[in-house]
Parts: structure tokens; C-alpha cells; sequence
């Protein structure tokens, strides 16, 4: 089994009784097993007057249900050295934890009992919420949060769901209720909206019997469907400043909305992405402000396409005082990639790179998870790691060139800046 | 209860280059791709007064050319091999990784070897790390929990250089020379300091052969001796009170911990996780997500109680008594006094009375399988390899399973009431205030 993984994943999809696909990965290298249940069910879903209803419905779903107490799930769990990692993102609710093989069936069980009769109680509900506004709180206290949230709110608008803090606000979160709790869960998590995929040391068959069993009869179906709405190009610079005095360091956040997961173009916006702001220590954005002129400890890039137009984020973290050099440095480096281009041997190394890193993704049970998650819902093919370098070998110097025309222009940049008072940075 | 079988059980062996290197080899023929690391039993516990910060520093120069890999190949090099690469200083150690296709090995072995001996140390290169590093110290220093940490710590010792920061403090960073840094290097960096680790799909005649080729140039030195300070024994309880600008209470507590080595490591590890959950002993990764520890003693005590919104304990392997900590985030709205009474109240408890068989018995098998979970690839294997030898000596990894299925409720209970004495403690608020206040 391990030399499969070596040669490339095998994974074996199956659509169980109720109609929810299974993915399984069997491996062989450690006595445990991954699995993670996927809902399309994050924030885009929720009502817009209801902002961080996904997030505080994840944090109760798992305390409590028809037949077992919190404190029952958590002697399951910590009798096991199990943690459910429950994560909410702009479209997927994701229940994800790695147990040893032994423990397999009891923690599926377990999952299952949690997405399919949770009880929501108002005791939880009351505890989960002071935890979910002392985060909130933490969060404001967070200059490289405060930064890159607000930067979400002005390329995509405050009423866009990639726009909003996926946690919500203190004022909304104080207004749920447990009826709020239950529709969101009536609506969205249900087995048409639901993946399984399992990555471990267990037969693929079994591990399908297993879901098969823990999901019978389980038939409801989904409401509230959504798409992404469009989201306007900006046509102009925008700069937001937050003052946080105290603070010893500025973060600048700074950056564009791009293309979606499933455009052809994704992959030269990755290479391009890659040469900007991730090859080595953080591309040419950390040769410039970190390397050059020592201005700041991390200086990058992300880049997250969804399935709508996700963006294109340049980050750093700088003394006050740098704030205006490095947005001016950013600018340079963004400016020159956008106009110039990439050189061919940046090209050939970031192609190499990204290839070469393959088998390091697909090395433990989780990263193979998460990596066949990417695959089920963006419906890549169960061959996709096998394809992948072709995929990336096929993108031409032209096409990144053309990838960072389309992306990178200071003109049309937005950039937020939370730390202390920074003269002259003004909006 | 046996510990199963994972990655970690493949057999490692051991050699030794005339120049006193030595070298921890594993095949793990898993997956395409080999992990190296490079450890040096030197850290931020060995710094004297003034120069705090010099081993981070060093590790930032070690990233910045050599005499055969100029500067701007450095942090490339390994990329071409779909690598990763990082390096990290801590109290005891400091260490250097790469994980790439197994293809990349004699490239990885030449990359260390360089690494060891033949650092450039630019004076422009030196001048322009120093603002990188202290921008690293003030990113930290935005986030009130690291700065209460730092106050905690440098309060819990009176002697001991485990006291300052391993980032160094800002006045040292600020005064530090290239000569400081240089001179750190040629003493530190020295074959009989160092713990070459190799895992992944090799063969171990190859590496052993590659290692000699390109390590064995470097000529023997003396390894520094370690002479630290001993701490001494703290008679009465201290508090250190941060209140800056911010928007939430913290409350950290620390007590004096066992060394690696000390027979209470183990009961106070179970004990641990008894109170916050089972983090396992890979602090390369373990620390990067939470542990099971919805019916920890301080969780339930704590969290359920609406009293705090996160809690969280940490008991590292250190080759001297370092502390154990438990930090807790206050829910809005929570004085810190009030929170502070009841998590000392709970300790007290324990302390009284100890741990119920059940709880031990749940601690170790979270414990159990935390080995499993954080031994899951050749980068993590490799990491337990070297953080093991370096800190706690020659095999020790292997030893960990059965030292903890070993520890009994009788010392757990004995440890608690020894070292969680009130007047062995230090307690720490953070207090936001509104700015300007």
C-alpha cells in the first residue's frame, strides 16, 4: 500500500445508499486513520442578516445530540486522544479528526450521531457564544486581523460572504437563537450537501460499509442553494488605515481580487503568485523587503480562489515608521511582475518547485484528506495528482506574463494598514 | 498496553565521523522523500548577559550564503527539489531541516555541511538581519499573550538563562556586533556539537558515505563546555501584573518543571494532561492545534464554567529544569481575580488529592496515541530523532512509550502536591486598558 502512495494516490469513490459520495484513500505507514466530513455549508449560505450564523452553528453542533450528552461525546473524544476539529470557511463546514485505526468505527459513529441529531442546547449555546465574542474581541485586538479583514471588506464589499468576518460580529452573535441554530442546520447540513473522505490505515471497503451503515436513512435534503455573487473589478486605489496605538508593529495588508478556482487560467495565476510572493522565503516580495532593506520578518503572498473570484493578498508585518517604504516596495515589486513579467528561469524554477513538492503534500493521512477534499469539490478526478504535473508543465511564460497583467497593477491596488498612528499614511 | 507500531519503529542507527560528528540515520521507504535535519546543542540557554539573542541571530546568518553557495542560491536551492526548508532556535538547541524528493540527499548533506563551517557573515548582511529580528520581536510583542509569556518567564528565574527570550532582549539586539555573532559560530558550530538526522527513502550505506564526503572536511574542535548558572530554589510566590492597550484578559501560571530526565518528567507530563489534555512531546508540531481536552480538570473547571474561553498547559523537554505553564484566556466580561480563584482553586485540588485511576489511565492512552499522530511522516520522525538526542541523549527516543505507560497515579499525585506549591509559582495578568489610559 505505501509504494501506491509513492507512485500516486489510488483513491476509490463510492456513492453510499443515501446518495453521499465516499472517498477513501488507504495507506499504510501509520496505525490511524483521517477522516473528514465535508457540508456545503459555510458562510455563503447563511442569511445575510444572520452574518457568522455558519461559524456559531459549528461551534455548538457538536455538543450534544438526541442521545448523547456534551459530556458523553467528550469522554468519546478524550478517551480516545481524539480532537474534532470542526472548520467553517466561505463554503464548506468541514468535521475532521485522526483517530487510530482501532477507534475507527466508534468515532464514524460518533460524527455521524453529531451531523444528523444534534440538539443544540441552550446552555451550550449561551457558553459557546461568550467564547465565540471573547474571540471576536481577540481578533480586534489582532493587527494583522484587523488588517486583512478590512482589506476582505473593501474588495469585496461588506454584504459580499467573502466580505464579512467568518465569525460575525459581536452584535450579531449576541442575537442568535436556538431556532437560528437549527434552521442552519436543517437547511444546509444534510446528505445533499455532505462528502466523506478517509485517508488511513483501513480497507476501503470497510471503510465504505462503515459510512454506509452510519448514514442509513438519513435522507433530508438541502435548501437555501446560493452562488457566489459577481464582485466588482476595483478601478481605483483604495488605502484604509486602523489606528492601534499601542501596538509595537504596523501589518500592511494589500491586494486585488483575481479569478476563480475552476478558470483555466488558475494554474500561471499560481506560478505567477509563486514567483511573487512564496518561492524560497516569500518570492520577490521578501528579497525586496526582508532581504534587501531588513524591513520586516515576513513579507508574502496568498492566493485563494474559490468558487468565486478569490483574491490575491500581499502581507508584511513592519516598524511603524516603514510603513510608507514597504507599501512603496510592494508597489515596485507588484508593478514590475504586473508590467515586465517573470523571468524564464523564475518560470522553470517555480514549475519545478511546484511539481517537486507533490510527494511532500501527499505524505500523511491529513494532507492526503485535504487534498482529496480540493479534489470532490472542485470535481478534479480521482487522477488529479497524477495529472497535476502535467497541468503545471503546460503553462507557458506568456500565460503567467498574461496572469500578472491581469492581477497586478498598483493603480488598482487595495491596501489596509491596522497599527500604530502612521503619519502621512492617511487615506 | 503496547504502543503500536508506527514509523517511528523502524530501526535507526548510529555512527560517528573521526571529527566527532554524529549521524542518526532511519530508512522509511514510505514515500519518495527524505528529511534532513542538522541539530547543534546550543540555544538561547547559553547566552550570556548582553548578548541575549546571538543564537536566533546566528541561525538568521546561517541562512545567507556560504563560501561555495553564494547568498541568493541559498533559499533556493532546495526548491528545485520541490523542498521545504526551515530552521528554528529554541533554550537547548538549534536546528536546520530540509524535506525534499529523496533524489536531493547529497545536495541536503552539502547544504548542512556548508552550513557548519563555512558561513559568509557580511557585514551588510549582519546589519540588514538586525532590523529583520527585531521586527520578528515586535510582531510578537503585538500579541499580549506572547508579551505576558515573556514577563512570566524572565520573573519565574532569578539565575538561570532560561530567563530571557530566545529572540533576545531589544537593547542586546540593538548592541550586538558581527564579531558577537561570528565568534558564537566558530565556537558552536562544531562537528562534536552536532547531530546529523537523516530519514526517508534511503539506503544507509549511501548517506553514511555522502555524510563522510562532505562533513568529514570539517576539521575536530573541542565542544563548548555548558556552564549555566544553577536557579535557585524560588521560597515565595510572584506576580507580574502587563496592562497594555488591548481588548481581552490573559492569566498565565508557571511553576518550576522537571528536566527531561528528572523521574518526575513523566508523571507531570500524564499529569498535564489530565489537567489541559494530552499535547504529545513533538513541539514541532504538536503545538499547532489543540489537544483533547473537553474533560480535562482545568477545561471543565474552567471553560464550562464560562470562565475562560481558552485554556491551554505546556510541559517541553528541556535539558534543565525549565517551567510548566498553564495560560488561560479570560471570557469577556471575567475579572481576572476571579478566574485566577478558581483555576488555583482546581490545582489545590489536585494537589489534595490527585488524580482519579480513570484520569491517569485517560491521560496515557491520549498520550499513546498522540505518539502515533505525531509521528506521521518523515519530517516529524526525524525532528523526535534529533530534539531527543540533543536534549535528552544518545536513544532516548525509542524510550518514550514505555516511559509513559510506566507512570502510576501515586506520582502524578506526588508530583502535584511537590511542584505545583503556591510558593513555587509565579502568576502572571495581562490587564487591557482603553488607549490612551
Amino acid at each position: 500500500m505505501s509504494t501506491a502512495v509513492t507512485k500516486g494516490l489510488t483513491p476509490v469513490r463510492q456513492v453510499v445508499s443515501n446518495g453521499v459520495p465516499v472517498i477513501v484513500q488507504e495507506t499504510a505507514f501509520s496505525p490511524a486513520v483521517t477522516i473528514n466530513l465535508v457540508f456545503r455549508a459555510g458562510s455563503l449560505y447563511e442569511p445575510s442578516d444572520r452574518t457568522g450564523l455558519a461559524w456559531f452553528t459549528g461551534r455548538v453542533i457538536d455538543r450534544g445530540t438526541t442521545t448523547r450528552s456534551a459530556e458523553a461525546i467528550a469522554e468519546t473524544l478524550d478517551d480516545r486522544g481524539v480532537v474534532l476539529k470542526l472548520t467553517v470557511n466561505r463554503h464548506v463546514v468541514t468535521l475532521s479528526c485522526t483517530c487510530l485505526s482501532e477507534d475507527f468505527p466508534e468515532l464514524l459513529a460518533l460524527l455521524a450521531d453529531i451531523v444528523r441529531n444534534p440538539v443544540f442546547p441552550d446552555a451550550e449555546i449561551e457558553k459557546r457564544r461568550a467564547e465565540t465574542v471573547t474571540a471576536i474581541k481577540q481578533d480586534e485586538d489582532n493587527p494583522g486581523i484587523r488588517a486583512s479583514e478590512a482589506l476582505q471588506a473593501l474588495l469585496y464589499g461588506d454584504d459580499h460572504p467573502y466580505g464579512r468576518p467568518a465569525k460575525g460580529r459581536i452584535e450579531t452573535v449576541e442575537r442568535f437563537v436556538r431556532s437560528d441554530l437549527t434552521a442552519q442546520h436543517a437547511a444546509r447540513v444534510t446528505p445533499a450537501t455532505l462528502f466523506a473522505v478517509i485517508a488511513g490505515d483501513i480497507r476501503s471497503a470497510d471503510a465504505i460499509a462503515y459510512v454506509d451503515r452510519a448514514f442509513a436513512g438519513w435522507r433530508a435534503t438541502a435548501s437555501g442553494d446560493r452562488t457566489v455573487p459577481p464582485v466588482p473589478r476595483a478601478v481605483a486605489r483604495r488605502q484604509v488605515v486602523i489606528a492601534m496605538p499601542d501596538k509595537p508593529q504596523a501589518d500592511i495588508a494589500y491586494g486585488f481580487t483575481s479569478i476563480n478556482r475552476l478558470d483555466p487560467a488558475y494554474y500561471s495565476h499560481w506560478m505567477m503568485n509563486t514567483i511573487l510572493g512564496q518561492f524560497g522565503l516569500g518570492g520577490r516580495l521578501a528579497e525586496n523587503i526582508r532581504e534587501r532593506q531588513g524591513m520586516a520578518y515576513y513579507a508574502f503572498s496568498s492566493f485563494d480562489p474559490s468558487l468565486g473570484p478569490g483574491p490575491l493578498v500581499v502581507r508584511a508585518g513592519v516598524d511603524p515608521k516603514n510603513v510608507e517604504r514597504a507599501i512603496a516596495a510592494i508597489d515596485v515589486e507588484v508593478g514590475t511582475l504586473g508590467r515586465d513579467g517573470a523571468t524564464e528561469r523564475e518560470v522553470q524554477e517555480t514549475r519545478r518547485f511546484l511539481i517537486g513538492s507533490i510527494p511532500r503534500l501527499l505524505e500523511t493521512n491529513q494532507s492526503i484528506a485535504t487534498f482529496l477534499q480540493t479534489v470532490e469539490f472542485f470535481d478534479l478526478g480521482l487522477d488529479y495528482d497524477r495529472r497535476l504535473p502535467g497541468l503545471l508543465e503546460a503553462v507557458t511564460r506568456d500565460e503567467v506574463n498574461a496572469a500578472a497583467a491581469a492581477v497586478l497593477d498598483p493603480a488598482r491596488a487595495t491596501v489596509a494598514v491596522a497599527g500604530p498612528a502612521v503619519a502621512g499614511a492617511e487615506p | 498496553m503496547a504502543v503500536p507500531e508506527t514509523l517511528a519503529h523502524s530501526p535507526v542507527r548510529t555512527f560517528h565521523l573521526d571529527n566527532g560528528l554524529r549521524i542518526l540515520v532511519k530508512e522509511l521507504h514510505t514515500a519518495p522523500l527524505v528529511s534532513v535535519w542538522c541539530w547543534y546543542r546550543v540555544g538561547s540557554g547559553d547566552e550570556a548577559p548582553g548578548r541575549t539573542g546571538v543564537s536566533h541571530w546566528v541561525e538568521h546568518m546561517n541562512f545567507k550564503g556560504t563560501a561555495h553557495i553564494p547568498r541568493d542560491e541559498m533559499k533556493s536551492i532546495v526548491e528545485r527539489f520541490g523542498g521545504a526548508w526551515n530552521g528554528y532556535t529554541w533554550i537547548d538547541q538549534t536546528t536546520y531541516l530540509e524535506t525534499a524528493g529523496s533524489d536531493a540527499l547529497d545536495t541536503l548533506l552539502f547544504i548542512e555541511a556548508e552550513r557548519m563551517a563555512y558561513g559568509l557573515y557580511e557585514p551588510d548582511d549582519c546589519e540588514s538581519e538586525r532590523t529583520v529580528i527585531i521586527s520578528e520581536l515586535q510582531g510578537g510583542d503585538n500579541d499580549p499573550d506572547q508579551l505576558l509569556d515573556t514577563e512570566v518567564t524572565a520573573s519565574a528565574f532569578r539565575a538561570h538563562p532560561y530567563r530571557h527570550p530566545t529572540i533576545g532582549w531589544i537593547d542586546d539586539l540593538r548592541s550586538m556586533t558581527r564579531d558577537d555573532l561570528v565568534g558564537h559560530y566558530k565556537r558552536h558550530y562544531v562537528p562534536g556539537n552536532a547531530t546529523l538526522v537523516v530519514v526517508g527513502a534511503v539506503d544507509t550505506d549511501d548517506v553514511v558515505k555522502r555524510a563522510e564526503a562532505h562533513f568529514g572536511r570539517i576539521a575536530p574542535s573541542a565542544p563548548p563546555s555548558r556552564d549555566r548558572p544553577a536557579e535557585p530554589q524560588q521560597i515565595g510566590e510572584r506576580r507580574v501584573l502587563v496592562e497594555r492597550e488591548g481588548t481581552t484578559a490573559y492569566l498565565k501560571c508557571a511553576w518550576h518543571a522537571p528536566d527531561v530526565n528528572d523521574t518526575d518528567f513523566y508523571p507531570m507530563l500524564v499529569l498535564d494532561a489530565a489537567l489541559t489534555g494530552a499535547k504529545g512531546l513533538n513541539i514541532w508540531t504538536s503545538f499547532r492545534g489543540a489537544p483533547p481536552q473537553r474533560t480535562a480538570r482545568l477545561y471543565t473547571a474552567l471553560v464550562e464554567r464560562g470562565l475562560a474561553s481558552v485554556v491551554s498547559g505546556s510541559l517541553l523537554p528541556t535539558s534543565q529544569p525549565f517551567l510548566y505553564n498553564v495560560s488561560l484566556t479570560a471570557t469577556d466580561g471575567v475579572p481576572l481575580a476571579a478566574l485566577e480563584d478558581a483555576a488555583l482553586a482546581e490545582i489545590e485540588r489536585v494537589r489534595k488529592h490527585g488524580l482519579t485511576e480513570p484520569e491517569v489511565a485517560r491521560a496515557k492512552r491520549q498520550l499513546r496515541a498522540r505518539l502515533v499522530f505525531e509521528n506521521d511522516s518523515v519530517t516529524n520522525v526525524a525532528h523526535q530523532l534529533g530534539y531527543f538526542e540533543t536534549v535528552a541523549g544518545a536513544g532516548y527516543f525509542d524510550t518514550i512509550g514505555s516511559r509513559v505507560q510506566a507512570v502510576t497515579a501515586a506520582q502524578v499525585a506526588d508530583v502535584a502536591s511537590r511542584r505545583l506549591a503556591a510558593d513555587k509559582r509565579t502568576v502572571g495578568w495581562f490587564r487591557p486598558v482603553r488607549s490612551g489610559a
